[in-house]
């Protein structure tokens, strides 16, 4: 495909550009993902506190709450 | 005619501001000579007259910075712009009178630098002088903008530059090169950027000082 | 506590989907893009070999161009009706216009390299031009952190975000008008007339940068909206 007169340098320049842009594409989603990872951390740690709070809540309101606003928690 | 009157109100309190206080100008004529005093040295014995000619633009840029990152400090300090922003008058009259000042401001400055320049290194040129007045006005309408964001945030004596100098690079550009080949093509452009920028800053003020 | 939170599952999928439909569409006209550029397209006649960072530097300008605009024009918005989220479409997009703005500088300095033997030249008004816009744009980030969140910050970011869209054709006009008294114009990079199989080279990979930026952007603007949203559930049960 590439010609003979095409020289060493001029191949190895043109293939530096194309992994630079690479490089940033992938860095880029590197850092989308860590962002997602942390999020995910944070959506855990928020189902654990929910998860938490339901517990605590469940035992007490059927002998303190009226029959008709169990369903609400 | 009420906004005539509006900004010339506002502007006249500027003024008199600082005239009582006597802040910004003279940090201005200061700054700006020994400026010039550090170009003197920085510039090796063969530079020749045209470097002088592009480090006259970069002591104006410098000098009307100085007081573009103080144009709304007393303001922001004593919550007064609040105040302005909810007086019966257009928001706009507020960056007017607040541009008018500056320009007054600068021009009082250039009025001793300019024919400093002149002694200290080569003579002026008409071309020159006009181009610095078009200059100024464009450099002193979209500065105050910069000027009213700058003041809102937390760095704000780091933000102004930042901010104000990739806008004020055409400036310079138009400056140099009215200054250094004399052609009024150059003056069209620094007229051109003055026409665009000055009415986007306009229109767009409002929006800085109204959440 | 809200149900608002949960009750749009319907269109996230749909919002994925289109995410996932981008993606795929991005990885094949990038790969077309590259098998065209270097098993396709012949040498150029002048420039040789190294003519083949052309179809990488100049669509990833033109797209650096298109996020800008975008950006501004979701900033125009922002001022004119106030919609929720064009403050932050604004800027993601302005970053977006960041990261291939660098690209253009690194790719440009590269090529720069390649053809004339330096790092960089004052003498391309493209990288010039992209220089002051990266100093524009970076400082557009530092008053966007220097300033609480809220309306101020917004309108305040939308103006400067039009600001921009003014300083380049300026910029551009300045740096023209620069050359005369600088120095005078040594290189040209638009050649003759683009040869039939060069310009389909070309305006494949401009649609993969195009598609690149619109998944990158719905993917960043995805991940900030869910932050956000985050951040309310977890005010809203504390």
């Amino acid at each position: 495909m590439i010609p003979l007169a095409v020289t060493m340098t001029e191949v190895k320049y043109v293939a530096a550009v194309y992994l630079v842009v690479f490089l940033f594409v992938l860095a880029y989603l590197l850092i989308h993902v860590t962002k997602l990872q942390r999020l995910e951390r944070e959506v855990a740690a928020l189902a654990e506190l929910v998860r938490g709070r339901r517990a605590e809540a469940e035992p007490e309101p059927e002998a303190v709450q009226a029959p008709g606003r169990v369903s609400v928690g | 005619m009420t906004y005539v009157r509006d900004v010339a109100a506002l502007a006249r309190k500027d003024l008199l501001l600082e005239l009582r206080a006597k802040e910004t100008v003279p940090s201005m004529l200061l700054f700006v000579l020994a400026a010039f005093v550090v170009f003197h040295f920085a510039l090796p014995s063969g530079a020749g007259a045209l470097a002088g000619r592009g480090l006259l633009w970069v002591a104006i840029v410098f000098t009307a910075l100085l007081a573009l990152t103080r144009a709304f400090v007393a303001e922001r300090e004593q919550g007064l712009l609040d105040a302005l922003v909810l007086a019966p008058c257009d928001r706009s009259a507020i960056w007017a009178a607040k541009s008018l000042a500056v320009l007054a401001f600068l021009a009082v400055a250039e009025l001793v630098a300019l024919p400093a320049y002149a002694a200290f290194f080569s003579g002026l040129d008409e071309t020159t002088v006009a181009a610095v007045c078009l200059a100024d006005l464009g450099i002193c309408g979209v500065g105050t903008l910069i000027g009213a964001m700058g003041v809102a945030g937390r760095a704000r004596e780091l933000l102004v530059p930042l901010l104000f100098l990739p806008l004020a690079i055409p400036v310079v550009v138009g400056g140099v090169g009215a200054s250094v080949t004399g052609e009024p093509r150059y003056l069209g452009f620094l007229a051109l950027y003055d026409a665009i920028f000055v009415v986007v800053s306009w229109a767009s003020f409002e929006y800085v000082v109204v959440e | 506590m809200t149900l608002s939170f949960c009750d749009h599952g319907a269109v996230r999928t749909l919002r994925e989907n289109r995410l996932a439909a981008l993606a795929a569409l991005t990885f094949a006209l990038m790969g077309a893009g590259i098998a065209l550029v270097f098993f396709y397209v012949p040498n150029d006649a002048d420039q040789g070999f190294s003519q083949r960072i052309f179809y990488f530097h100049v669509p990833i300008a033109f797209t650096a161009y298109v996020c800008f605009a975008w950006g501004a024009w979701k900033a125009l918005v922002h001022l004119w009706k106030r919609p929720a989220g064009a403050d932050l479409e604004s800027y993601v997009a302005i970053h977006q216009g960041l990261v291939f703005g660098c690209l253009v500088l690194l790719t440009g300095s590269i090529w720069a390299r390649i053809s004339w033997g330096i790092w960089w030249t004052w003498s391309s008004d493209q990288l010039v031009l992209f220089l002051i816009l990266f100093l524009f744009y970076s400082a557009y980030f530092m008053l966007r952190y220097s300033l609480p969140p809220g309306p101020g910050r917004a309108n305040m970011s939308a103006v400067y975000a039009l600001f921009g869209v003014a300083l380049i054709p300026v910029s551009f006009l300045a740096i023209r008008l620069a050359k005369d008294f600088i120095h005078p114009v040594v290189f040209n990079r638009d050649g003759p007339q683009m040869a039939g199989s060069m310009f389909l080279t070309f305006c494949v990979c401009l649609a993969a940068m195009l598609s690149l930026f619109a998944t990158l952007y719905h993917a960043e603007l995805a991940g900030k909206r869910l932050d956000a949203r985050l951040r309310e559930l977890k005010e809203a049960l504390a």
